[in-house]
């Protein structure tokens, strides 16, 4: 009898987007411990890793890293293929599309703020899309838009700085790379 | 390397301000009023446009309520109620606003062109 033997040889980067995502799954559950004063404001701490990931690795594996977290999150979270986890993962699409684009604007002049921003704002108009046009359609959910908008601005702002701040320390590489 | 706030971050950070302010006075800032109505005891006893300068009379049980409106915008000019809330209210002009007189039951209340929705009708 012969065992047939599956292998999926996991390349240098696989291992890496893998470890990355860990690290961004991390992040969400512990956020999602955090008392939110209105459902569906959150800093969104996650997505600095996204932004390390693009600046690092570029757009594919920052695509891998963002989607595998908000699957791998909703099953830990138990919200997998609920409302929210459609929120989160159109969020995360329409943030990788402008992510996408902002990552042609030329470097020295935009860096991860900008694109923490962008990545904010499209993350919020893509869930407020979703629950406007699919779950509420009432205009009383555009109310919220402006406090939405300002948190996503907030957020991506710090969230932004952060990504700088972990990416100006080449010596302690908050993501260490090894095998 | 510094890789702080580049001139574009700047930009942007601007640039999702102004968006932020214009997402505030699209949705908060409200409409012009272009109608109002006015109750006394809770009935309605007049409901026109804001077009003409005029004024109101109305009476309830403490005595006469005067309401003037000028120039799209319309306030209680006078009032027998003794805190003078209304009085002191001064003029409101976005729709959905209103002005009560309690003591003498008298209300007067803008209207848009769309009704905004309130914690009552939503």
């Amino acid at each position: 009898m012969t065992h047939s033997v599956i292998k999926l040889p996991a390349s240098q980067e696989d291992h890496r987007i893998a470890r990355m995502a860990a690290f961004a799954i991390g992040l969400s559950l512990a956020e999602a411990a955090l008392p939110s004063p209105l459902p569906g404001i959150k800093p969104g701490l996650a997505n600095i890793i996204t932004l390390l990931v693009l600046q690092r690795f570029g757009w594919r594996a920052a695509a891998w890293v963002s989607l595998l977290r908000v699957m791998a999150g909703s099953l830990l979270l138990g919200t997998f293929l609920t409302p929210g986890f459609v929120l989160s993962f159109s969020g995360a699409l329409i943030s990788l599309l402008v992510l996408g684009a902002a990552c042609k604007l030329p470097s020295d002049t935009f860096g991860p703020v900008t694109h923490s921003i962008l990545a904010a704002f499209a993350h919020i108009a893509a869930q407020l899309g979703v629950v406007y046009f699919w779950l509420i359609p009432h205009a009383g959910v555009l109310y919220l838009a402006p406090v939405f908008a300002a948190a996503a601005l907030l957020f991506g702002i710090v969230n932004g700085l952060i990504a700088v701040r972990l990416l100006d320390e080449p010596r302690h590489p908050p993501l260490p790379i090894q095998t | 390397m510094n890789r702080g706030l580049k001139a574009g971050d700047w930009l942007a950070i601007l640039a999702g301000m102004m968006l932020v302010a214009y997402l505030f006075l699209t949705f908060w800032g409200g409409s012009k009023g272009t109608s109002l109505i006015i109750r006394s005891g809770g009935k309605i006893v007049e409901e026109t446009d804001l077009t003409r300068n005029r004024n109101f009379e109305i009476s309830g049980p403490l005595g006469t309520t005067l309401i003037t409106v000028e120039n799209h915008r319309v306030r209680v000019a006078s009032d027998p109620s003794p805190r003078q809330y209304c009085v002191k209210q001064g003029w409101i002009s976005r729709a959905g606003e209103a002005a009560l007189c309690l003591p003498n039951q008298v209300s007067v209340e803008l209207l848009g062109a769309a009704r905004h929705y309130d914690s009552l009708s939503y």
